[in-house]
């Protein structure tokens, strides 16, 4: 006779998005990505110098191995902390574990076209300081803050806001939310009208298609517990 | 004191062309000395609009190259008074329009005294709409009541608020207003199409004006004749409260609800 025996699971998957900064290469030339590199660094916040980095090719058709050995290492000699390769045609998950990375490949990918460039990201207020926004949001547009991030106008879809506090819309949500980006769990959304894209907190996510019914187009408070995102009507 | 207008919206074929001419010419009647420059290197379609195709000789591009000087390159319109128009190159490589030349043409429009200068906006996000919006005090988006528009729109707004040179310098965005058009009060009502309403929460910017889907539109440019001049239509009258509007005048929205032509109305001829 066999006795049934489950084991206890150790782990589990979760849906998460992280939040990744992708450094995007023109040129491999060690000597050049030295020297840009290391003053980019003493110029950035501490975020961008702690942020796991995903390393992107402009032009993967030409980069050798040698070429791209020397360049990781370069980058790794300066203390960037590089996870992963963005994955295409050229670059693939060998080439990758090659250079110890991890292979992934970037939302839209290449598909996506480069030339219209993003809005500049409003620049990041200082860390615990509040940033207020009393313009609309357009798509296209993107809001960081270093702590937390008020707006006081619509937020258009196709537009994102990242902070790494607190989120308050005091009018209609249509784009993403990321609170608590730098995965502080207390991080809270208050909006005055859901109707995002999506909404995060600490990397825990729900996409338009989840948000619970009876909050959509209302006034909502959400919260993280655990792993679950709490809604909530804010009266 | 000259203003500068940009007539914009990031999505083709929505009518900025009709409403830069439209707009053009309800100023000139006016009285307000007014240049509508087409800014669509490649693709010029203004003079048709403006019925002034058989007199270009000059465009846009000779000016700035200076292969002629601006007073050759203007057009005077035969039938509105101080009406000018600056048509485009067709053939030239877009590359020709840089914001410094631009910037001596728009000098020399202030100089000869104009009130108003419009400048009608290539589609899309890229250089060709920048250019044209570089200079701008003031924005007019165009906008079809439907999704897709309406989001290059939004889009439009936000890069309009950082590259503008009046962004550039620090002095803010430029004032914006939404003219919806192609409106269609019965797709409206069958859910077809977004409403008034609708769009103006999304963009959230002062309404200049609604202009319905008119017929008069199309033998407007068939007959080369900006559709402000057909006075009695009612694309026309629309546009005629939309300079009115622009000129800081209040006047309702008209054209905003569907014609209820029912079995009652046919039978009786009611209109
Ligand atoms: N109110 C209207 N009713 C009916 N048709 C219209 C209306 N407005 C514009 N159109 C038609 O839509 C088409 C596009 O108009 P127009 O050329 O003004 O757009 P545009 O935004 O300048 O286009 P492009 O992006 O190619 O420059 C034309 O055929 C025009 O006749
Ligand atoms: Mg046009």
């Amino acid at each position: 006779m066999t006795v049934a025996f489950e084991e206890k699971a150790v782990l589990e998957f979760k849906g998460r998005m992280l939040m990744m900064t992708v450094l995007l290469l023109k040129d491999l030339d060690p000597n050049t990505l030295h020297r840009q590199v290391s003053q980019r660094l003493d110029e950035a916040a501490q975020w961008l110098r702690d942020a796991p980095v995903v390393v992107d090719l402009a032009d993967p058709g030409s980069a050798d191995q040698v070429g791209l050995m020397a360049a990781v290492d370069t980058l790794r000699g300066l203390g960037v902390n590089l996870v992963a390769l963005a994955r295409n045609e050229h670059l693939d998950s060998d080439t990758a574990a090659m250079l110890g990375l991890g292979s992934i490949s970037l939302a839209g990918g290449r598909d996506v076209p480069r030339s219209a460039e993003p809005a500049p990201a409003e620049q990041p207020a200082e860390p615990g300081h509040t940033l207020v926004i009393d313009q609309p949001v357009r798509s296209g547009q993107q809001i960081y803050s270093r702590g937390d991030l008020i707006v006081l106008a619509p937020v258009s879809t196709g537009a994102e806001l990242l902070a790494e506090g607190h989120i308050h819309v005091y009018n209609t949500l249509r784009g993403r939310a990321l609170a608590g980006v730098r995965g502080d769990q207390s991080a809270r959304i208050f909006c005055q009208k859901l109707d995002a894209e999506l909404v995060s907190i600490a990397g825990i996510y729900r996409v338009a298609e989840d948000l619970p019914e009876q909050h959509r187009k209302q006034a909502v408070h959400i919260t993280l517990d655990g792993d679950a995102m709490r809604f909530a009507d804010l009266k | 004191m000259t203003k500068i207008v940009v007539v914009t919206s990031g999505k083709g074929g929505v009518g900025k062309t009709t409403t830069s001419a439209a707009l053009a010419t309800g100023l000139a009647q006016r009285g307000h000395k007014t240049t509508v420059i087409d800014f669509d290197v490649g693709l010029r379609n203004l003079d048709l609009i403006m019925g002034c195709e058989r007199r270009v000789v000059y465009d846009l591009v000779n000016v700035i190259n200076g292969d002629a000087n601006l007073k050759q390159g203007l057009i005077k319109d035969k039938r509105v008074e101080d009406l000018f128009i600056l048509p485009a190159s067709q053939t030239r490589d877009k590359d020709a329009l840089t914001l410094e030349g631009v910037e001596k043409v728009l000098e020399g429009l202030k100089e000869m005294g104009m009130e108003y200068i419009i400048c009608d906006s290539p589609a899309g996000i890229e250089k060709g709409a920048l250019t044209a919006a570089y200079f701008a005090d003031e924005a007019v988006v165009v906008t079809n009541p439907e999704v897709s528009s309406v989001r290059d729109s939004d889009r439009i707004l936000g890069i309009l608020s950082s590259k503008t040179r009046k962004a550039e310098r620090g002095e803010g965005d430029i004032p914006a207003s939404l003219l919806l058009t192609r409106y269609s009060p019965e797709r409206v009502e069958r859910g077809e199409m977004l409403s008034v309403e609708d769009v103006k929460d999304i963009l959230a910017i002062d309404l200049l004006g609604v202009i319905p889907e008119s017929q008069a539109v199309l033998n407007a440019s068939n007959s080369g004749a900006p559709v402000i001049l057909d006075s009695e239509s009612d694309a026309g009258k629309a546009y005629e409260d939309a300079v009115a509007r622009f000129l800081g005048e209040q006047r309702p929205h008209r054209f905003l609800t569907a014609n209820k032509k029912g079995l009652f109305g046919r039978l009786f001829g009611a209109q």
